[in-house]
């Protein structure tokens, strides 16, 4: 008999596992939820784990998923087992090479986390609409609904596709299974050698081209024989439902799990039937069973294999008894008379009726809904509203599920109070910080369970849109029985809050149920702790008799050497007092895990995790809970009374975790928010934060530009703006001498800064007295907060300081202006942001922003607030995020519309110069908008031409023909004033995915900024290589160590001559990044800025990324310089050099940073070879551009 | 040709000229170009009781960091199997080196940790595991370099030289190995200190470490570790360890190693006749490279020819305190002298 594992993983992994088993070749790109089947793969291999044959798989990352698709076809075509893993945008670039495939009939399985694709908002989150959006192109697919399925499709598929040779989408719900941890039974190699024919291997292989046996593939037809041949491939579709059932069988007979076409559960004699794909199958197949159970003649189909639809098969499986049958579509189709699979239902059910091979009595009565987009929660309590629906006699057609929606009345009215989760399931809800290690040592929890205890497991983590001081919420389950729940807990019998903070920013407690134990983390101890509880805990702690557990963990962390993690600790107290298992075994069982997570990274770590467990127990405590809810501590709100309506509206309630309750009708109807939305959310993350010593600060601004967070400003003021101030407000004499009678001060936003300390590390002051102290110095938040907010309240209400007298091209001058991006929720301490802020200052009242998909879309756009900001003109960037591929196109468009509405502008002028005045039409046309002044005089004198418009547009004050360009005008008249235009993206944007494009933009000639973040590394889907990551760094998808280096962008795009090319690191001269940003914007063509950012992951601590700039600058690893063809027309060596050669060991550089020195803890002989190499890079590099520097001609004409 | 060998720790060296711990050592090429260079044996570079977790602490630290708060990013690092961190690799160094030469090789542990609490009480329990584990990856002998620096006013010295001896003796406890102490020249009565670390199980002293010392950057006003390497010409670095070897040769049952200072033959002389049975060299070959090892040594050959010395234990202490003729000229009238010629003698 076959032994299996026990093992407890998520959907990924369970994909991952068996796609690297069964193939040769894997080509891979990440993209969100799917990166960690790639993640995956490249480790194993990189590990060398042999697939099935005992040979390990070729993995290689392609710079996109069209380039994956490509790769992929070409390993198939040759003959190799290969494979790829996508969602979303990524499997629509792959549309084009999927037609392919399936034309050419090629056995392949692709493995799809299916997400939302990209409309009105980017949502990384799981539907079908990606899935639904290839299922013309000819690809069988096989959808699983839970952890244990995406296993066993992941092989049925694979044997599938070998036989039949339609190539396969195998799909599963993205983030729902793809990263739901689920205990199931590992597949063992016999049942792959079993399921898997050899014989078809090697047929698959023989197919493969061979100039031992020449064929031609690929061919162009025409109309005589395109058509015969298209259909010439029918037969092996119509064999392929046939073939996969055959594989089901067989799959049944070694495992036991018998899987069909369309899977139906519920009363045999169901009037009601719901049918529907994926994991919400398995939420209504819970509730059918509840309500079959009642009596209720209800059942649901889930279809398996959706494409080839096998019509017979599918009216087959229905009850004969089935009177109404509701089609849940987990995608939108605008437009159609229905969604995809309520199609084919519809045509299936009409053709088998019309045909007399209908078992039912009279043909069903077919309606359509909608659920779940973009893992909208679909649960018991909507699949009842659905039966209910069906039980009507004029049921809504076209519903929809789970949403209110108040425009188009769609939606269904549901009881959430409604569950179906058995009694004796653990249900336990965990409040964390992502920092503090809450969601890791849930997984361990789960793993524990899972594996060391006959209880099913499942977890389900729900994370913040911010990456720094982010929540998480863990949902798990534990039962004696299969759990098939794949929806969040409502009603939990165990709830944890890790941080005593969560209590006065959210009701931790709505979903205990009565009785729950709740489990908080507190710095009061049992005896101190009640007074110090809002009222609303206490009400719930009260009215439903929680048990309640307290432990200072944080104190057991610090004095165990844990620093700010409390996991383990916490761990061991969920173990303690929610009795899942026994408290000795479940001890043991912690510190086994331990062993096993970390006992690779040192004996330190274990035994810190296993003093931990030991102090732990000693300090945890119940609390007898009183009587009487006596607190006066409320709920803080989530934003200020100030902030504007829509704020109030709608933001607020996403801020507040209650999104879910928006109604349709206070959605925007096409993507379009508001900006400087960032200040109103005042999260208040940071435990230390910049205290301003006014009496040594030099004002030279450098704290301010480095802020990754623009948390802290500075205004120079005349002295009369101090009153009504609040009495710890501080100054000190301006040192400009331009505002020689002048106040300044410079001010902290205590409830923005996320305490990265930066500021303190630029600061270049140092206290005489005691110089550990400097003008900024790092101090505790919480004893400053209410201080400091009313002091930063009163600093916005000073004036600005009216850039065009400033000298913006000096440091000290340019922080003086106001930055349009604020507050964003980027990591702690992050590299990219200060160019942003900087970006917003220097021109983001007239600036337009295309940005790639990544973390600089995400910080910047992801809700529900935006640190994109406005000025009190109400001026500031126009931001928008197109695709991650196509951001360099996208931006050109800008400048395509800019340029053609300034040119009719122009003409209107000319014609409408007469009425509005020649001379001002001349000035108009021919202004000078090189800086501030010439701007700020541009929006004068268009602010006169709009007046001036105003009665020449009036109806029946002039001409027709006039009033139309006048109308015109107005409509342009703005677009007169300079422009900035900035395409911005990261390295994977700009050296993979979009490369090609940014190419073509930059060879174009035309006017735009490009603005390269590079982090070397996708640091948005957590850090796979791109062509940027440099040399014998570490990274995903090159975990054995990058063994090619950095390509060079900068110098790819000099070779053009007509580029402005700047290389700039902020840390290391900001003065040189400051006049470079000037320099890319007044260039009158296509600028590229390459900005070194310090990133996350890169591991170190970022307050020390000033240092790593300057290290990799004096390494030479990262030189300075600017390219400017315009010194070239003035016959000089376009090139300038701004840092020195290379006098600082690499090494030095390199190994403060994990992605290179965890190399050397891996790999050391490889670690030492790519260092060499990695310094012969730099050595090259460098004499490459002393070279071109040093050439007396210009390197182009 | 006089006899060149040695005994040191119980071992037979074919010279008295061992390389100290230093980055050289680092490398295996260095270690075996030691050898024919006409090195006795090669003390290995320190493993610091420090760096025994602390990388531990790093990776564990940044492979988490960031982790598992947004949904994109899970985590930031392949997590990868297994890591060799630098205590294991410490430990593969000895075992190549034990495979590439054939004089002996003595391993070096560094560092020490005073206070209570959960962290230190862990990272001596780690400190005195390798000492085990360098044993059982080959080490000839430990050289173990105890070094504390004392900033409670409240601290009393006896508590710090407990510290030493206690620390000793579980090492001592641990392993079978010849372990030698290396010393700092700042006791109060170094000859106490020195016998009593020989009766907690010290097989050798060796005279004495060279610190890394904090200084000061006068433009950023911040304190940088420094460590210079002795000189020709700073002939103060030679004459402390001279000075106490010879004092403590005969008087104390254990082997004097002198390190510090040694850039010459008529050092590593000086420091034979003094007492010692091996003299220690990092600076020169720092600087001059490790072929100086052998020039040093020739050198010593043709100075023994032409004194007429048959062996190194013949050389060895025949100019210490308890051997010359004016003892006291080790001593602290020998100051007075010193005073007395220097400032009124001339």
């Amino acid at each position: 008999m076959t032994s299996r594992q026990i093992v407890t993983i998520d959907g990924n992994e369970a994909a991952a596992t068996i796609a690297h088993k069964l193939n040769e070749v894997i080509a891979i790109y990440p993209i969100t939820p799917s990166s960690g089947m790639g993640e995956l793969a490249d480790q194993w291999s990189s590990e060398g784990r042999a697939n099935l044959w005992g040979t390990v798989p070729m993995v290689m990352e392609m710079q996109s998923e069209g380039g994956a698709a490509g790769a992929v076809h070409g390993a198939l075509q040759t003959g190799s087992l290969t494979t790829t893993f996508t969602a979303s945008q990524g499997l629509l670039l792959m549309l084009p090479n999927m037609y392919k495939i399936a034309g050419e009939l090629i056995s392949t399985v692709f493995h799809v986390a299916a997400r939302t694709v990209a409309t009105h908002a980017l949502s990384i989150f799981g539907d079908h609409s990606d899935v639904m959006g290839v299922r013309a192109a000819g690809w069988a697919m096989l959808a699983s609904g839970s952890v244990q399925e995406v296993m066993d499709f992941a092989l049925i598929a694979q044997a599938a596709t070998l036989r039949s040779r339609v190539p396969f989408l195998h799909f599963f719900d993205g983030f729902r299974t793809s990263h739901e941890v689920m205990k199931i039974e590992a597949l063992a190699d016999d049942d792959l050698r079993a399921m898997i024919d050899d014989d078809l291997v090697r047929a698959h292989r023989h197919r493969g081209l061979s100039p031992d046996r020449p064929v031609l593939r690929g061919s162009a037809q025409n109309p005589d024989v395109y058509f015969q041949a298209r259909e010439a491939g029918n037969p092996f579709y119509a064999a392929c439902p046939a073939i996969v059932q055959a594989a089901m069988d067989q799959f049944a007979g070694l495992t036991g799990r018998q899987y069909h076409l369309f899977d139906y559960a519920g009363a045999p004699d169901a009037e009601r039937v719901i049918v529907l794909i994926g994991s919400g199958a398995e939420t209504a197949r819970e509730t059918v069973a509840y309500l079959a159970a009642q009596g209720e003649k209800v059942g649901v189909l889930a279809v398996r294999l959706y494409r080839p639809f096998a019509a017979e098969t599918f009216v087959g499986s229905l009850p004969a008894t089935v009177k109404a049958i509701a089609v849940l579509d987990r995608t939108k189709e605008p437009g159609a008379s229905g969604d995809p699979l309520y199609q084919d239902v519809v045509t299936a059910l009409s053709e088998a009726y019309a045909g007399g091979q209908a078992p039912f009595a009279a043909l069903p009565r077919v309606i359509s809904g909608r659920y779940g987009l973009s893992s909208k929660e679909f649960t018991p309590a909507m699949v009842k509203a659905v039966y209910a629906e069906l039980a009507k006699a004029q049921p809504k057609n076209h519903f929809t599920v789970g949403i209110y929606d108040d425009v188009g009345h769609t939606s269904l009215d549901y009881d959430p109070a409604f569950t179906t989760e058995a009694a004796d399931t653990t249900r336990a809800i965990f409040y964390g910080l992502g920092s503090d290690g809450t969601v890791g040592a849930n997984k361990n929890s789960i793993k524990i369970i899972g594996e060391e205890t006959p209880n099913y497991a499942q977890g389900y983590f729900v994370y913040d849109s911010k990456k720094s001081g982010s929540v998480t919420i863990s949902h798990l389950r534990f039962g004696p029985r299969p759990i098939h729940a794949p929806y969040l807990i409502d009603q939990a019998n165990f709830i944890a809050c890790h941080q005593f903070g969560f209590l006065e920013r959210f009701d931790v407690l709505a979903q205990a149920e009565p009785g729950a134990v709740f489990l908080l983390n507190s710095l009061y101890g049992p005896d101190e702790l009640w007074a110090h509880l809002p009222r609303l805990v206490q009400a719930h702690l009260i009215r439903k008799h929680l048990r309640l557990f307290v432990i200072d963990a944080d104190r057991v962390a610090r004095e165990t050497g844990m620093g700010g993690r409390i996991n383990t600790i916490m761990q061991t107290c969920f173990f303690a007092v929610s009795g899942v298992m026994p408290r000795e075994a479940a001890l043991d069982a912690i510190k086994h895990a331990i062993e096993k997570s970390y006992g690779k990274r040192g004996d330190l770590v274990v035994q810190r995790n296993f003093e931990a467990v030991a102090q732990t127990l000693e300090n945890l405590h119940a609390v007898s809970v009183p009587a009487l809810a006596d607190s006066t501590l409320e709920l803080r709100a989530v934003v200020p009374a100030q902030a504007p309506a829509f704020v109030q509206n709608v933001t607020a309630a996403m801020i507040g975790g209650r999104g879910d309750l928006l109604p349709v009708s206070a959605m925007p109807i096409d993507g379009t928010f508001p900006t400087g939305t960032s200040q109103w959310e005042k999260r208040s993350i940071a435990d230390e934060i910049p205290v301003w010593d006014p009496s040594i600060c030099i004002q030279c601004g450098k704290c301010v530009l480095v802020c990754p967070h623009a948390v802290i400003r500075e205004k120079v003021y005349p002295a009369g703006a101090l009153d009504g101030a609040p009495g710890t407000f501080k100054s000190a004499p301006a040192r400009w001498k331009e505002f020689a009678d002048q106040l300044y001060t410079l001010q902290v936003a205590p409830e923005d800064c996320t305490g990265c300390a930066l500021c303190f590390e630029v600061c270049p002051v140092k206290n005489k007295s005691e110089t550990r102290l400097k003008a900024i110095n790092m101090a505790p938040q919480p004893a400053l907060r209410e201080t400091e907010r009313a002091n930063w309240q009163f600093f916005l209400d000073l004036p600005e300081t009216d850039r065009t007298i400033l000298n913006t091209t000096t440091v000290k001058d340019s922080q003086l202006i106001q930055p349009l991006f604020e507050f964003s929720g980027a990591c702690a301490g992050c590299g990219e942001t200060p160019y942003l802020k900087l970006l917003s200052q220097l021109f983001g009242d007239r600036a337009l922003i295309a940005n790639a998909t990544g973390c600089s879309s995400i910080y910047g756009g992801n809700l529900p607030t935006t640190p994109w900001s406005q000025n009190k003109a109400g001026r500031g960037p126009a931001w928008a995020n197109s695709l991650f591929e196509d951001n360099a196109e996208f931006g050109l468009g800008f400048r395509l519309t800019l340029d053609k509405q300034t040119e009719y502008a122009h003409e209107l002028l000319a014609r409408l110069a007469e009425s509005v005045g020649p001379d001002l039409a001349v000035a108009l046309r021919q202004a000078d908008q090189s800086n501030d002044a010439g701007i700020a005089a541009q929006r004068e004198r268009v602010a006169v031409l709009k007046q001036m418009l105003q009665p020449l547009a009036a109806d029946g004050q002039a001409p027709d023909t006039t009033r139309a360009e006048a109308r015109d005008l107005l409509s342009l008249a703005d677009g007169l004033v300079k422009r900035s235009l900035w395409i911005v993206g990261g390295d994977g944007w700009a050296y993979d995915i979009g490369y090609g494009g940014l190419d073509h933009v930059l060879a174009s000639g035309h006017d735009v900024n490009v603005l390269v973040l590079d982090t070397e590394v996708y640091s948005n889907t957590g850090g796979q290589m791109s062509k940027s990551t440099p040399r014998a760094a570490v990274a995903k998808f090159a975990a054995g160590g990058k063994a090619r280096p950095k390509k060079d962008l900068g110098l790819l795009a000099m070779t053009y001559g007509n580029v402005y090319v700047a290389q700039v690191a902020l840390g290391a001269n900001d003065a040189q990044t400051l006049r470079a940003f000037h320099e890319a914007e007044a260039y009158p063509g296509p600028s590229l800025i390459l900005a070194y950012s310090p990133c996350i992951a890169h591991g170190y601590d970022l307050r020390h990324g000033l240092d790593q700039q300057k290290k990799a600058v004096l390494a030479g690893y990262w030189p300075l310089y600017r390219y400017n063809p315009s010194r070239a027309e003035d016959g000089h060596n376009p090139l300038t050099l701004d840092s020195k050669p290379p006098s600082l060991p690499l090494q030095q550089y390199m190994y403060a940073e994990t992605r290179f020195r965890v190399l050397s803890q891996t790999n050391p002989a490889e670690a030492e070879r790519l260092l060499h190499l990695a310094e012969q890079d730099v050595r090259l590099r460098w004499q490459t551009y002393e070279d071109m520097a040093t050439r007396g001609e210009p390197t182009h004409a | 040709m006089p006899d060149f060998s040695t005994t040191y720790l119980g071992l037979k060296l074919c010279s008295p000229l061992v390389p100290s711990a230093s980055p050289l050592s680092r490398s295996i090429d260095n270690i075996k170009r030691m050898e024919e260079a006409g090195a006795g044996a090669v003390v290995l570079h320190s493993l610091f009781e420090e760096q025994i977790n602390a990388e531990s602490h790093t990776l564990d630290y940044f492979l988490a960091h960031g982790s598992e708060s947004y949904s994109e990013a899970v985590s930031y690092f392949p997590d990868a199997s297994a890591y060799r961190l630098k205590p294991e690799l410490y430990l593969e160094h000895i075992r190549h080196a034990k495979a590439a030469v054939r004089i002996p090789i003595i391993a070096s542990l560094n560092g020490v940790s005073a206070g209570s609490g959960f962290v230190v009480h862990q990272r001596q329990h780690d400190w005195i595991k390798y000492a085990r584990l360098m044993e059982q990856a080959g080490a000839d002998a430990l050289e173990l370099n105890l070094y504390y620096v004392p900033t409670d006013p409240d601290l009393l010295s006896d508590t710090v030289e407990d510290m030493y001896a206690d620390l000793l003796i579980d090492v001592r406890h641990t392993i079978s190995i010849p372990v030698a102490m290396k010393l700092s020249p700042f006791f109060s009565c170094l000859p106490n200190m020195a016998r009593r670390l020989v009766d907690c199980g010290a097989s050798g002293l060796v005279l004495f470490n060279r610190f890394y010392q904090p200084d000061i950057d006068l433009d950023t006003l911040e304190v940088v570790p420094h460590l210079n390497l002795t000189t020709p010409t700073e002939q103060q670095a030679l004459r402390v360890p001279l000075r106490w070897i010879a004092l403590l040769y005969g008087r104390i049952h254990a082997d004097l190693a002198l390190s510090s200072g040694v850039h010459t033959a008529e050092d590593a002389l000086k420091g034979v006749l003094a007492g010692a049975k091996v003299v220690m060299l990092a600076s020169a070959l720092l600087m001059h490279g490790i072929s100086r090892l052998g020039e040093i040594r020739t050198r010593m050959l043709q100075w023994m020819e032409a004194h007429e010395y048959e062996s190194i234990t013949q050389m060895c202490g025949s100019v210490s305190q308890k051997s010359v003729a004016y003892p006291a000229a080790f001593e602290r009238a020998s100051y007075v002298k010193a005073v007395g010629t220097d400032h009124y003698g001339q």
